[in-house]
């Protein structure tokens, strides 16, 4: 993995060069983007429409975007944190202020989103929303009915009750590989506030997740797509959108498997992809034209029904698939966006805490 | 490490006596110049970047670019030098993970090195006594694997390991086994990356060892009535040890630090010293203490190795 980003670090390094050694003639701009995330007719699109080269670059989680922001110099115009990591950017001064007079279409921005993220960026004056969604579960609908005798999960306590994953054991459980993501939700189950650092809930929520540990197969954060969409686990806790490719890839392989998606009933963590420009960015004014590009109706739609995750921007939706659109769990109801909860991120002391108790979790040390 | 070895040996012969001609004093330069290049690539590449990541170890951890506080600048040297502390490697001590980490990660780099030593030493051996028109191409099988990138080739192994991978299919259709086989993400699949990964590594200092032996002694022995196995160990073994310790070595060290392998192949519960380094520092982006970790992993590598560096150069000045 490692090796992998470095390869492409360099490689995106002599791209930059390359294209700053263009000079007048060829504008450029460099994105940086998690991995399986846009269609990419949009980036073509882009082009052809300003003339500006897009030199796209992919991650998978958001520790490593991070770490190479916090380095400095990363040579990128665009990254996506997602908000409970982009906040604590903001505070180590990575990014620089948006400059509203170049984005018009910021009106398209829907205010049920940009009111929520404002918890992560107050007044919305370094980022704009990409995608966002919901940490829920994915399961193989056949599989988890011959182990569980149901023909629909709702609740986490399929989850979190080790009697019950434990039938599901042998054909697999996929975690996501991510704290901040799983301690939250593992603390709303337990009725309490999924903010909290105190030591007496996470010890709670240690023990809660000690006693399902021996049911889960990997803890992962990408893997369980594939996985899930080839039948080889049963259910995975992962991210909205990710399920449902995994759902798309499995009615395209036509192997007989049917993958479903649950926010499940005691409520869900939301979350938020911002696209910001890093302060040090080498193309301020072609990552304002990228991002008032992305915020243009039909653009953000086109990239929500590739990715099947709902974007903030309302005036697309009158282009977005009807199918996604009215599926609650991916443009959720009034009554389920009711229990979703956002968290912030941890201060140094809780982190180190909660990934202790993670690395806890994980390896039984 | 094979760069050095390979650059310090050209080193050793241009040192050679020079024959007293008028160009001696050329040659001399010239040695000496070649004997640098060795010193200068581990002053750029291995001191002054351990000198950056130990400096980091001494500061503490800050909401900015780059995520910690300044230690030492080039002004307020002593200043700085007076408020030095060492909090993050108390801290490793405080928690028995760090330890765990490190005695797992060994553990594991000393199995895996066992087992390649024993897969490597036939092949070798082999390949030696092979006629000499074709030992060539045999190293270049040994090689060709590195063709081949090796993130490329460890995820090679996940597709033949895993439940309805190859290697199941092929034998649950022969009918040796009823059920897959779990070794994706268990240990076992850790030890079979490991070895496949640096078998080369293995195979070749052996083999340079072994080519080099006088075969004439074992049929001496043979001839005198020493049994082919107790002339192997008394003979044969004894004279590819030099080749023994260097492919060790060259299995052991890397492999202690091993990330990618147990990532990918290993399953959540592996303890490696690798991953709980990457924790620390992209988890909980304390480059401070994944420096400290660093650190202590060098030491714990370097200290036995320089110990038996001088215990081997005094055991073959006594052999002198």
């Amino acid at each position: 993995m490692i090796r992998r980003t470095l390869l492409l670090s360099a490689a995106t390094a002599v791209l930059a060069a390359f294209a700053g050694g263009a000079g007048a003639q060829e504008r450029v701009v460099n994105v940086y983007n998690w991995s399986d995330y846009i269609d990419s007719s949009i980036i073509d699109d882009f082009t052809k429409e300003t003339g500006i080269k897009v030199v796209y670059d992919v991650f998978d989680s958001n520790e490593i975007l991070e770490t190479k922001l916090l380095a400095g110099g990363s040579g990128y115009d665009i990254v996506v944190p997602t908000s409970n990591f982009l906040v604590r950017q903001i505070a180590a001064g990575v990014y620089q202020k948006l400059d509203k007079s170049k984005l018009p279409n910021l009106v398209n921005e829907w205010d049920v989103v940009t009111s929520r993220v404002q918890k992560y960026d107050p007044d919305n004056a370094y980022s704009v929303n990409w995608m966002w969604g919901t940490v829920g579960i994915g399961y193989n609908v056949e599989k988890v009915k011959a182990a569980l005798g149901v023909d629909k999960i709702d609740s986490w306590d399929v989850v979190y009750k080790p009697e019950n994953l434990a039938k599901l054991k042998d054909c697999g459980v996929y975690v996501l590989d991510s704290s901040s993501d799983i301690v939250p939700t593992t603390l709303k189950y337990l009725g309490l506030d999924p903010e909290s650092t105190s030591a007496e809930d996470l010890a709670k929520v240690e023990e809660t997740l000690l006693a399902i540990r021996p049911f889960i197969r990997k803890f992962h954060s990408s893997e369980y797509i594939n996985a899930l969409a080839n039948g080889d686990i049963c259910l995975a806790v992962g991210w909205s959108g990710d399920i449902f490719q995994a759902r798309d890839r499995a009615a395209e392989a036509d192997q007989g498997v049917v993958v479903d998606y649950v926010v499940p009933k005691e409520g869900a963590e939301m979350w938020f992809d911002q696209m910001a420009i890093p302060a040090d960015a080498p193309h301020v004014a072609e990552a304002h034209e990228f991002l008032n590009f992305i915020l243009k109706p039909e653009v953000a739609a086109k990239a929500t029904n590739y990715v099947y995750f709902a974007n903030g921007n309302k005036a697309s939706q009158e282009f977005i698939d009807k199918e996604i659109l009215d599926n609650p769990a991916i443009y959720p109801d009034a009554a389920t966006l009711e229990k979703l909860f956002t968290v912030s991120p941890y201060d140094s002391k809780s982190q180190r805490v909660v990934t202790r108790l993670w690395t806890k979790v994980v390896t039984g040390q | 490490m094979a760069e050095t070895a390979v650059s310090s040996s050209s080193g050793l012969a241009a040192a050679q006596p020079a024959p007293a001609t008028s160009n001696s004093l050329l040659n001399a330069i010239t040695s000496r110049l070649v004997i640098i290049v060795p010193y200068l690539w581990l002053l750029f590449f291995f001191l002054i970047p351990f000198a950056i990541v130990f400096k980091i170890s001494l500061s503490q951890t800050a909401i900015a670019m780059p995520p910690y506080t300044p230690v030492f600048g080039v002004d307020g040297f002593f200043d700085a030098l007076s408020q030095l502390n060492f909090d993050n490697y108390v801290w490793l001590t405080e928690d028995a993970l760090y330890f765990n980490a490190y005695v797992s990660s060994v553990i594991i780099a000393a199995i895996s090195t066992f087992l390649a030593l024993l897969i490597a030493y036939p092949i070798a051996y082999g390949m030696a006594r092979a006629p000499t028109t074709i030992r060539p191409t045999l190293l270049m099988l040994v090689i060709l694997p590195f063709w081949t990138s090796f993130l490329i080739r460890v995820y090679a192994w996940i597709g033949i390991l895993k439940p309805e991978g190859l290697l199941n299919q092929v034998l649950l259709a022969t009918g040796i086994i009823d059920e897959p086989l779990i070794i994706l993400n268990t240990h076992i699949a850790i030890f079979i990356g490991i070895v496949y990964s640096y078998l080369p590594f293995m195979v070749l200092p052996l083999y340079s060892s072994l080519e080099k032996m006088d075969y004439s002694l074992i049929e001496a022995a043979q001839d005198l009535g020493c049994p082919p196995i107790s002339a192997f160990w008394k003979i044969t073994f004894p004279l590819s040890l030099p080749g023994v310790v260097a492919g060790c070595m060259l299995v052991f060290i890397p492999a202690v630090g091993e990330f990618v392998i147990p990532d990918l192949l290993g399953g959540s519960e592996t303890l490696m010293i690798g991953k709980t380094l990457w924790n620390e520092f992209f988890n909980n982006r304390d480059w401070p203490v994944s420096s400290a970790v660093a650190v202590i992993l060098l030491l714990l590598l370097i200290v036995p190795i320089m110990i038996f560096q001088s215990a081997q150069a005094r055991a073959q000045e006594q052999g002198r």
